[in-house]
């Protein structure tokens, strides 16, 4: 049976293409229906094919406020969250300190609670303690539960380093400030890196937290949620397939670089 | 260079200790390093022997004592001030940069800007010179080792200091590293202080050699003179075999005239570190390649004035250049003798009766209150 040997070679590939599909399928959608002309408010039944939303991403009102506050507060908390969450993981992995279990286990924390027990209990804080609902309470919350996640990245990162090319480092003349600069940092960085797109991910698209503590500030994913009671309008689409396309391209520019500096090596 | 015109001065070592906690790793020492040597600190793991390196380098801060180079006292300084070098034992590149940059790391963070020739010269010395645009990853570990020894080396250090740097490799690569290292320290006439726990290493490589066993400098020495004369038992087990018999003394003079195995043996008093007075109990080393093996049949034909035990061979292996016999003896159970294979007595089989003979003179005693296994390891191991 020349097909079903087939089958059983490629199986591997089948799998991983099925599983790809899988994936790949709900953002083919959104992409689609950005150049739907919905009839009525919906966008959920395609109609035609138009280009006005790519025209004007911005035609709908408040969108790319939000859009650009989304941003903001994405960035400060990517940066905030990986610059501590990085000392953190160093101090984790290189020392020796009191509480220091303690610790490893509490900043897992954020990550097992249910976000709608923290996002609750985060508004309580904030209310007791006289805060002002709005851009800094969402960054704070932000910064706070992408901790976990940045320093669970750079933590295996770390573990992974020989302590071995720090003391080789000294042992050439470099202090401390040169060590860390020249040898530490740029062989952490695949970690920290990986830490900084995983926080800038989850502020970007958080929910359920910022609703509860954005107070009247309005960001993309609070926009999207609230349109969506009342209509959809396809410059949502827009700006998700927009998204898409620019992570896709960020990670095949990243693959290209890496092979490219490989073979450029091997040469 | 500067550092080479002041490239002056023994490595000093005076009452050096580290402890950890209630761990003693290394006893006070004093040690000295003459000038452009090659020196080996040789022991199992966990005698202190990397620790002692680790101080001398700076990244290990002594508890008590000194280090100093000449006549600078360089104990408190950090690693990165002091002109020491080291070799790393996992060779420690950085693997983010490609191998010039890892031979030119040192000499940029000392802010010196044209780096190129240095480089290339020092890939010239390993013989690298096609692999500079490579990382470590893509070497071999015999290429990563050069490697590292160049990184240490552009910076004319006033010691390099080597971490069991050949631990890694294979036998054969082994070997042949241990001729490319002794080349460069000849070549470049900088002081090497090698630690290893490979007794044949330490002995091709080094000129002087300092056995260590548990924290503990045992003997230091030449190392014909630490395999001729050893002073312990550590040393006389750890340094390739020795057979131990155990005896007392009675009678002195030049010669010492021992009882022992059931008969009479004899040494030179100058090769004896035991009691010498009659009545001593000493432990009477003889190396397996100073005995001769004779069948029991013509045991009148061993020459009157050597030393003779008997005993049936129990075991025979074949190596090649020699064969190894294990003989059962009164003198001690397991007698090895190495006999070259020159002209091979068929009858010496398992199971033969034999006499062991050697030259007085080739006897070294030792102090019977001492473990008689210590340092024998790869005995133990093997069975």
């Amino acid at each position: 049976m020349p097909v079903l040997r087939w089958i059983r070679r490629n199986l591997v590939v089948i799998a991983g293409l099925l599983t790809l599909a899988y994936m790949i399928l709900p953002n083919i959608v959104v992409m689609v229906f950005s150049f739907n002309k919905p009839k009525g408010r919906f966008n959920y039944s395609w109609q035609q094919f138009s280009l006005e939303a790519w025209k004007d991403p911005c035609g709908v009102a408040d969108l790319c406020g939000s859009l650009s506050l989304s941003l903001q507060i994405a960035f400060w908390a990517t940066l905030g969250a990986t610059a501590l969450g990085t000392m953190i993981a160093f101090a984790l992995v290189r020392y020796r300190f009191r509480a220091r279990g303690a610790i490893n286990s509490l900043i897992f924390l954020p990550m097992a609670m249910p976000e709608v027990v923290m996002a609750a209990s985060l508004l309580t804080l904030f209310l007791n303690m006289g805060a002002q609902l709005g851009f800094w309470t969402v960054l704070i919350a932000h910064i706070m539960f992408c901790l976990s996640f940045v320093v669970t990245a750079v933590k295996a990162r770390v573990m992974s380093m020989d302590p071995r090319l720090e003391e080789a480092a000294r042992d050439l003349y470099a202090g401390p400030v040169q060590t860390f600069v020249r040898v530490t940092l740029p062989i952490a960085a695949p970690g920290i890196a990986a830490g900084a797109l995983l926080a800038f991910a989850l502020s970007f698209d958080d929910f359920i937290i910022t609703n509860f503590n954005a107070g009247s500030t309005v960001t993309f994913p609070m926009f999207v949620w609230g349109s969506a009671q009342r209509g959809t309008p396809v410059q949502i689409n827009v700006i998700g397939t927009a998204m898409f396309v620019i992570a896709v391209l960020m990670v095949l520019v990243g693959q290209l670089i890496a092979s490219r500096r490989k073979s450029n090596a091997r040469n | 260079m500067t550092q080479q015109q002041t490239a002056g001065g023994d490595v000093r070592l005076t009452g050096i200790s580290k402890t950890y906690g209630s761990f003693t790793a290394v006893h006070p020492l004093d040690l000295t390093v003459p000038q452009g040597s090659f020196f080996a600190l040789l022991g199992a793991s966990g005698c202190g022997k990397t620790t002692t390196l680790r101080m001398i380098a700076g990244l290990e801060e002594a508890t008590t004592g000194t280090v100093s180079l000449g006549d600078r006292d360089i104990t408190d300084l950090p690693p990165y001030k002091r002109p020491v070098n080291t070799v790393f034992q996992s060779y420690a590149l950085f693997p983010h940069l490609d191998i010039s940059e890892n031979i030119a790391f040192g000499l940029r963070r000392r802010g010196i800007k044209s780096v190129k020739k240095q480089v290339d010269d020092m890939l010239e010395l390993v013989q690298l010179g096609d692999f500079a645009r490579r990382k470590p990853h893509q070497l071999s570990g015999g290429q990563q080792q050069r490697v590292a020894v160049a990184r240490a080396l552009i910076n004319h250090p006033q010691v390099l200091l080597l971490d069991e740097p050949l631990g890694a490799l294979d036998l054969k690569l082994r070997r042949q590293m241990q001729l490319e290292l002794k080349r460069i320290q000849t070549e470049v006439g900088i002081t090497f202080v090698h630690v290893t726990h490979d007794q044949e290493e330490a002995m091709t490589m080094a000129d002087t050699v300092a056995v260590m066993n548990g924290g503990r400098v045992e003997q230091l020495g030449a190392p014909a003179d630490l395999y001729e004369n050893p002073r312990t038992t550590f040393v006389a087990n750890f340094l390739g075999t020795s057979n131990l018999i155990e005896g007392d003394v009675v009678s002195t003079g030049d010669e010492l005239t021992v009882a022992a195995g059931g008969g009479r043996l004899t040494l030179p008093r100058e090769r004896c570190s035991g009691p010498t007075a009659a009545g001593g109990r000493l432990l009477l080393g003889i190396r397996p390649e100073k005995i001769s093996l004779a069948h029991a049949d013509e045991a009148d034909t061993v020459a009157a004035g050597r030393n003779r035990v008997t005993g049936r061979i129990t075991d025979s292996s074949f190596i090649g250049v020699s064969t190894q016999y294990v003989v059962e003896s009164p003198a001690g159970k397991a007698l090895q003798v190495y006999e070259q294979n020159v002209e091979r007595d068929t009858r010496l089989v398992p199971g033969a009766e034999v006499v062991l003979h050697w030259n007085p003179a080739h006897t070294f005693g030792l102090d019977a209150a001492q473990d008689i296994d210590a340092g024998a390891t790869s005995v133990e191991d093997g069975e």
